[in-house]
């Protein structure tokens, strides 16, 4: 959140740098099985995002340290590509990608159904290729799509989707300047059937209203994100009865 | 439908769809209860047998039973066991009052090492996922040639056919030794032509098996098996 600045980010039609509304979402894509050595996989592009997610298992969990008695523990890891934004990353875990693959493991874990295999490990290995702002929601719809796939059961698809604040003004889905020069940023883990939240954070400030606003563009997009994903599963699977 | 399924229409789900009201309905496998409603947990086709309603999931990880015949690979060896992997979510111990063979203690190492392939048979499975195999029985031994194909675990039977008519037609076709385990391990033994049809048509499973056009494809795949004693 690099405060205000001298940078605009709202045109005086309203609309915002490129072309989106306030509450516009930027296109996105979903194809699930796209890994084929995977038990499940899924690739979503989001506006300039584009994430990967495997997932391998349930497996015996090692080392033996790690087993839960009466559950699967899932075990996450977020890492973004050295390639994917203008300035190369270096490669390997960081803080940045220790806290999102922690924070996405504890949100699956609250709708994978863990209980069915205790003494195992679910693997979820996220891959952001491309990044533009918002990959931490690319990955967990993409770990949500790909938990799917490979049967992994679920309570419900779980949504990442985030909204913000730009020039006192309450957005959906901040692209990269957006989340750069704007004023907050809220992501969240929905489950669109229940309308539960399964993760939260928030950087920078929001009023009560202004949350409940930036709430309200994030369960609105998350209900157009869960129909891409459950098309996406459909789509990999039809042609006929199991 | 197949016979005795009846009522809700057969419909691929996604986990979290509403499937349709509890309605004094049993919920099976791969569903759950949800404010009066029943909720699929998994991607499959939805099914309704005897008032139960079920998600046939599409794809699933191997959960063992007990008699299953299964493909296992050495894992771990310790002076008096074997820990096998059975492709699922759990290890398989393979004890050696077990074993086909008369075992010393400290000896398991000299009869099978890691990465040995065996045909076991799942002896039992507790209420803790602890999983036993037994490899006594008629046709269990380790082996020694051969190839493994995975398969998902759901097309299996589709794969075996009514009666094993699908894999005896298979077996014909490529002129090769095929035994399928439950466990989604198929093993394949036979001349390399023979060996490489059935690959294919093990392949051709993998990619069509969920699809209704499947029966047509592998008829169409049968044309091309080789000739017997063409290796």
């Amino acid at each position: 959140m690099g405060g205000y600045g001298d940078v605009q980010l709202l045109r005086d039609d309203g609309l915002r740098l490129d072309g989106r509304k306030i509450d516009e979402m930027r296109p996105m894509t979903i194809e699930a099985g796209v890994l084929p050595a995977a038990d499940g996989s899924a690739m979503v592009t989001h506006g300039l995002n584009v994430a990967v997610a495997a997932v391998y298992g349930p497996m015996e969990a090692h080392p033996r340290k790690i087993q839960r008695q009466d559950r699967a523990v899932i075990d996450v890891r977020y890492n973004m590509a050295p390639f994917s934004t203008s300035d190369r990353i270096r490669p390997g875990y960081n803080r940045r990608s220790r806290e999102i693959s922690k924070v996405t493991a504890e949100a699956l874990e609250s709708v994978v159904l863990v209980e069915r295999y205790p003494r195992s490990k679910i693997r979820v290995e996220i891959e952001i290729l491309a990044a533009e702002a918002g990959t931490r929601c690319a990955g967990l719809t993409a770990a949500a799509v790909a938990l799917a796939d490979a049967g992994i059961p679920m309570r419900d698809l779980i949504v990442g989707v985030a909204s913000g604040k730009v020039e006192g003004t309450v957005v959906l889905d901040l692209d990269k300047a957006e989340d750069n020069y704007g004023q907050a940023d809220l992501p969240v883990g929905i489950l669109p059937n229940t309308g539960e939240i399964a993760f939260l954070q928030m950087d920078g400030d929001l009023s009560p209203d202004e949350y409940n606003l930036a709430m309200e563009y994030n369960f609105k997009a998350a209900a157009e994100i869960h129909e891409i994903m459950v098309d996406a599963l459909k789509r990999r699977y039809e042609g006929g009865e199991n | 439908m197949s016979n005795g399924q009846n009522g809700a229409e057969l419909r691929l789900v996604t986990p979290g769809m509403a499937i349709g009201p509890v309605a004094g309905k049993r919920i099976g496998s791969g569903a759950i209860a949800q404010n009066d409603t029943i909720i699929a947990t998994r991607l499959g086709w939805t099914k309704e047998f005897n008032n139960t309603v079920s998600v046939d999931p599409i794809n699933s990880a191997y959960m063992p039973r007990s008699g299953d015949l299964i493909v296992a690979v050495v894992a771990e060896v310790r002076n008096n066991l074997w820990f096998m992997n059975i492709n699922g979510p759990f290890q398989g111990l393979l004890p050696m009052s077990l074993a086909p063979w008369k075992v010393e203690f400290g000896a398991a190492r000299q009869h099978m090492g890691i990465g040995d392939v065996v045909l076991a048979r799942v002896q039992e499975v507790d209420e803790c996922h602890n999983v036993v195999l037994t490899m006594k029985g008629v046709g269990l031994r380790r082996l020694n040639q051969g190839t493994i194909v995975n398969v998902p675990i759901n097309h299996i039977d589709r794969l075996r056919g009514e009666g094993n008519a699908t894999v005896q037609r298979l077996r014909d076709a490529a002129d090769s030794r095929i035994i399928i385990g439950e466990n989604g391990r198929v093993w394949i033994d036979g001349n390399a032509e023979g060996t490489a049809w059935a690959r294919e048509a093990v392949a051709l499973t993998q990619a069509s098996g969920h699809k209704t056009t499947f029966e047509a494809e592998l008829s169409a795949l049968e044309q091309n098996a080789p000739k017997k004693g063409d290796a």
